[in-house]
């Protein structure tokens, strides 16, 4: 190495060049969750366990979506209806558990194109981030959407891709 | 003993065969499906036209073709007689018919119903049919009737096939069922709903190609392509004890009688095998069973065996 190399001031003077540089330059990233990036209108996260107009749970358990499944990653069973649950549910039969591992999914949507009643979709919500295993195996819990008309997840879109889809 | 030449294929049978089993004995794509005929019953069969086939060459001694389609399941073989299944657009576009009359009155209810999957009628729609219906009318519906404590009837979905009827009439002393009413009036019935309670009625819930009899046992308890069917057997004074036991994991869901390639049982299932024996200590597990790999059964399986018969 010559003398200039050795003490390393022009190479400790470049680097620190290459980062005054950077201070000026345009962010790549953003402060989530306060910012979000913009998605696309066929995002795929959190999936979603859609009610019909009159909310009851449209799932009824078929389990085509876990056939579909390439992870595997959706396990369920399924229940009768009794008398008095036709609010609840649309089918005679319905989930009764229905889990998703989230660690296990890969968001590819095949089992919202499965689906034959229109009960699963995958929304642009991302799944959250955790400490522990056990709280990445979704249940009913997490997936089904609310009641009321603020809790509900809009995914009109999607639909709207499905129908189109249907159409061509 | 005559020969027949189905679609190009030739094959010797004794006489009095059937088209049907004549083409069974080729096997392969040009086998006719069948919704109501039964080999293992006697006299099922000619109701569903399903296996409907073109007679191109009538026999050796009269070569006229025949004027109609006929079912392939009642018509008896002759000597250098030609038969066009599949190499017949006649043929499909019947069948095809044929399949959308089938499903005018049946409930588009696959993903509740315990039968999808194993479903013939499903199977039978899915290669012919059209995927939408022209039938603007209200479909009949029935109530949902319990025949006795383990079978339920979903009248709905049955196709009036008549095995149902003949097996009752055939493996059992009494018979307490069989189709009242006529025409689109017809349905299954056990008169007052008494209960079966016949050793062997069990055996209705294999033999129906549809979902209309379906095991209370196990009724919405799982799907079949969640489970492993294995080969099963156990010592019964009843019947021969060999059975089908639909495993997950080491938990026996359901046993049913051992179906073959053509979804049609030979050795019947006594009641206490099909209902009441389902700790795994009561069966001996032979292996898993020979499933089609196009089959949703075999879906997500990887234990089958490398040689697999069709």
């Amino acid at each position: 190495m010559s003398f200039w190399e050795r003490i390393y001031l022009p190479a400790i003077l470049k680097g620190m060049w290459i980062t005054l540089k950077h201070f000026f330059k345009k962010k790549n990233t953003v402060n989530y969750p306060e910012e979000k990036r913009p998605v696309a209108p066929v995002w795929r996260g959190w999936h979603v366990l859609k009610r019909d107009d009159q909310g009851r749970e449209r799932c009824t358990a078929c389990g085509l979506c876990a056939v579909a499944c390439p992870a595997e990653a959706i396990t369920m069973t399924a229940a009768e209806r009794e008398k008095g649950e036709e609010s609840l549910y649309r089918e005679e039969k319905y989930a009764a558990v229905y889990e998703i591992n989230m660690l296990r999914c890969i968001f590819c949507g095949l089992c919202e194109e499965a689906c034959p009643k229109e009960a699963i979709f995958l929304t642009d919500r991302i799944v959250p981030s955790d400490y522990v295993r056990q709280n990445f195996i979704f249940g009913k819990d997490l997936l089904v959407e609310g009641t009321t008309p603020e809790k509900r997840i809009d995914v009109t879109k999607r639909q709207k891709h499905i129908v189109e889809k249907q159409w061509l | 003993m005559p020969k027949v030449k189905i679609d190009g294929f030739e094959v010797e049978v004794p006489e009095g065969t059937t088209i049907l089993n004549a083409a069974r004995q080729i096997g392969g794509d040009i086998v006719p499906p069948a919704m109501c005929y039964y080999s293992s019953l006697k006299g099922s069969g000619g109701k569903c036209r399903t296996c409907l086939v073109k007679v191109t060459k009538g026999s050796a001694n009269d070569a006229r073709p025949l004027p109609k389609l006929v079912a392939s399941c009642q018509t008896q073989v002759l000597d250098g007689m030609e038969v066009a299944n599949i190499s017949s657009d006649e043929v499909l576009n019947a069948r095809r018919g044929v399949v959308e009359f089938l499903l005018i009155n049946h409930p588009l209810d696959c993903p509740i119903c315990d039968q999808a999957g194993e479903c013939h009628l499903q199977d039978l729609s899915f290669e012919h049919g059209l995927a939408d219906t022209r039938y603007e009318f209200e479909r009949r519906t029935f109530e949902k009737i319990d025949i006795g404590p383990y079978i339920k009837l979903h009248m709905t979905r049955c196709i009036l096939c008549y095995r149902c009827v003949y097996t009752a009439q055939q493996l059992t002393p009494e018979r307490v069922h069989g189709v009242i009413g006529r025409g689109d009036h017809a349905e299954i019935s056990t008169f007052i709903e008494k209960a079966i309670d016949n050793d062997f009625s069990g055996n209705v819930i294999d033999v129906c190609p549809v979902g209309a009899l379906t095991d209370r046992t196990f009724r919405f308890k799982s799907r079949v392509w969640f489970l492993k069917p294995m080969d099963a057997h156990r010592n019964c004074e009843k019947c021969s004890g060999k059975a089908v036991a639909w495993m997950y994991g080491n938990e026996i869901f359901r046993v049913t009688g051992r179906k073959d390639q053509y979804g049609e049982v030979h050795d019947f299932i006594c009641n206490t095998c099909r209902f009441e024996k389902k700790a795994l200590e009561d069966w001996t597990i032979e292996g898993p069973r020979d499933i089609d790999r196009h089959s949703v059964i075999s879906q997500n399986h990887y234990e089958n065996k490398t040689v697999t018969v069709k």
